[in-house]
């Protein structure tokens, strides 16, 4: 009797869950990628991409459950459902569109190269002739160096996070980071950045390797995400939020491109 | 004929023991195992992704060459540096003794990932501080990341090494190091004849096994940035978004790399006489 009662309950509640608002996991990296998400001392995370989720989450009706995966395993973590979207300043390359569906961009940003004020680092194939570079793992920027840098650059080494690169540029053993321009600003503008470094411009674009632009990762059978996703974008652009979300951390920089 | 005499009983006899040691080995139980285990690698082959694999050929060569170059300079150079430090805590004077005793101490008491990075991260952010290091002619070998890695396994090593070694020269009977010196031996010469082989007979299967440890500490040097075989393997995950494969494929050549360490190792030992 009673089995029969809470089977019924259990039943019950199964039936009413679609009511409520969706759950969804949101992968990001699990390494710190300022000023888009890093966690602060209670291990809270905050940043531009973390305040875009709760605004995207909001418009498409669904409660968003930051999760940080290791960055190596964020598409596979996808696939196999343990988290349901990457919002986590991924580049739309046509590599990662065979194993996942990707929204329309959000923001895009120019991969640049940050050097020593003392080296003649440029970012072009023969600029970067003998040089030692610094990349970040499993990053689009990574794949551009191996493609154009690799051959004419002394070395390529390769980090698992943006800061350890940042923290040997300015150490002085790299000569230069190739990397997003605008996850390096915030180095760049500091005590430790100006006194060594500067910005040197950004590389020739290639988008078949750094993508067109970032997007919201979902598996490829998640077309009604997709379609939600893609519209609440499309909304936060028109009705100004996204001017809202990007003032604090970018000033008049215009994140989005063109 | 007297040979086809003692022949004839023989020749059945040893194919029946052949045989019975055959018979012995295939039991049902392990004829199933080794059918499973057949089983098991062949579906992962025909059923697993492995196009990835003669592309990326070339790096996984070189990823485990850098793997046996801090294997094999880190247990060499380790090794040269336990020997004093497990003799200093045996016979050592005793600023000696507790020199080393505190050496191996510190290091078999924090995590070998901590020591790598305060020595890349740590000492060689602060080499870089000085000009008179950064226009000497170690800084092309300073900037690199290798010497670092090697440098810390290397420290590792020579620890956790000291310390058996201090036990295998202890534990060498005392009787036997009086008996060389009532032979007329010198000390150098009781050092190199009795009690350095004695001790390191002792020490020789704790070694072995720490050499395997040793070979599964390598993979740590792909955090500060060198290429072995592990950080290759990790960069096929990235670009192939694959998980089994390129991980299957790391643990089949550990597994290999152990194994062929462990039979090397095991023949060594077998031609060092025991002496006793």
């Amino acid at each position: 009797m009673f089995k029969t009662f809470a089977l019924a309950t259990v039943a019950a509640a199964a039936i009413a869950m679609p009511a409520i608002a969706e759950t969804y996991k949101v992968g990001i990296s699990a390494e710190p990628y300022p000023p888009f998400y890093q966690p602060d001392s209670q291990g809270n995370w905050s940043g531009w991409e973390i305040d875009f989720i709760k605004e995207l989450c909001d418009r498409i009706d669904a409660e968003c459950v930051v999760t940080p995966v290791a960055w190596e395993g964020i598409i596979p973590a996808l696939n196999t459902g343990k988290i349901d979207m990457i919002i986590g300043s991924m580049g739309i390359t046509p590599e990662r569109a065979k194993q996942i569906a990707f929204s329309d961009k959000y923001y895009d940003t120019p991969t640049g190269v940050v050097a020593l004020k003392t080296s003649d680092v440029q970012p072009t194939p023969e600029g970067v002739k003998g040089a030692y570079l610094g990349t970040q793992s499993g990053s689009i920027q990574e794949n551009y160096v191996s493609q154009y840098f690799a051959d004419s650059a002394a070395d390529v080494r390769i980090y698992q996070t943006l800061d350890e690169e940042l923290q040997d540029l300015s150490a002085g053993r790299i000569d230069a980071v190739v990397g997003d321009a605008l996850a390096m600003q915030p180095f760049v503008d500091s005590d430790a950045g100006q006194a060594c470094c500067e910005y040197r411009g950004a590389v020739e674009n290639d988008p078949d390797v750094l993508g067109r632009g970032v997007g919201v990762g979902m598996r490829q059978d998640s077309t009604e995400l997709l379609a939600k996703v893609n519209a609440a974008i499309a909304d936060i652009r028109a009705d100004g939020t996204y001017q809202k979300l990007s003032t604090p951390y970018f000033g008049d920089v215009d994140i989005f491109g063109e | 004929m007297p040979d086809i005499d003692i022949a004839t009983p023989l020749a059945p006899a040893s194919a029946k023991t052949m045989l019975h040691g055959l018979r012995g080995f295939f039991l049902p139980h392990r004829i199933a195992m080794a059918l499973i285990a057949l089983a098991a690698l062949a579906a992962m082959i025909a059923y697993m992704d492995w196009s990835w694999l003669p592309a990326y050929l070339p790096r996984l060569w070189s990823g485990l060459g850098m793997t046996m170059i801090m294997l094999v300079a880190s247990v060499g150079i380790g090794f040269l540096f336990a020997l004093p430090l497990g003799l200093a805590q045996v016979a050592g004077p005793w600023p000696l003794r507790w020199m080393s005793l505190g050496f191996c101490t510190v290091v078999r008491g924090t995590p070998l990932l901590l020591q790598m990075w305060l020595f890349y991260f740590g000492l060689g952010s602060l080499f870089a501080q000085f000009p008179e290091i950064r226009e000497s002619w170690a800084w092309p070998y300073l900037r690199q990341a290798w010497p670092y890695g090697l440098i810390a396994l290397t420290v590792s090593f020579a620890a956790y090494e000291g310390e058996v070694m201090r036990g295998a020269f202890a534990g060498v009977p005392a009787g036997e190091l009086e008996a060389a010196r009532a032979f007329g031996m010198s000390r150098g010469k009781t050092f190199r004849r009795v009690w350095f082989p004695r001790a390191l007979h002792r020490a020789l299967p704790t070694l072995a096994g720490e050499i395997i440890l040793q070979l599964k500490s390598t993979p740590l040097v792909a955090t500060i940035t060198v290429t072995d075989l592990y950080a290759v393997i990790t960069r096929v995950r990235q670009s192939t978004f694959l998980t089994y494969e390129p991980l299957l494929f790391l643990v089949a050549v550990y597994l290999c790399l152990s194994g062929a360490l462990t039979i090397f190792l095991r023949w060594m030992e077998n031609r060092i006489p025991s002496g006793g």
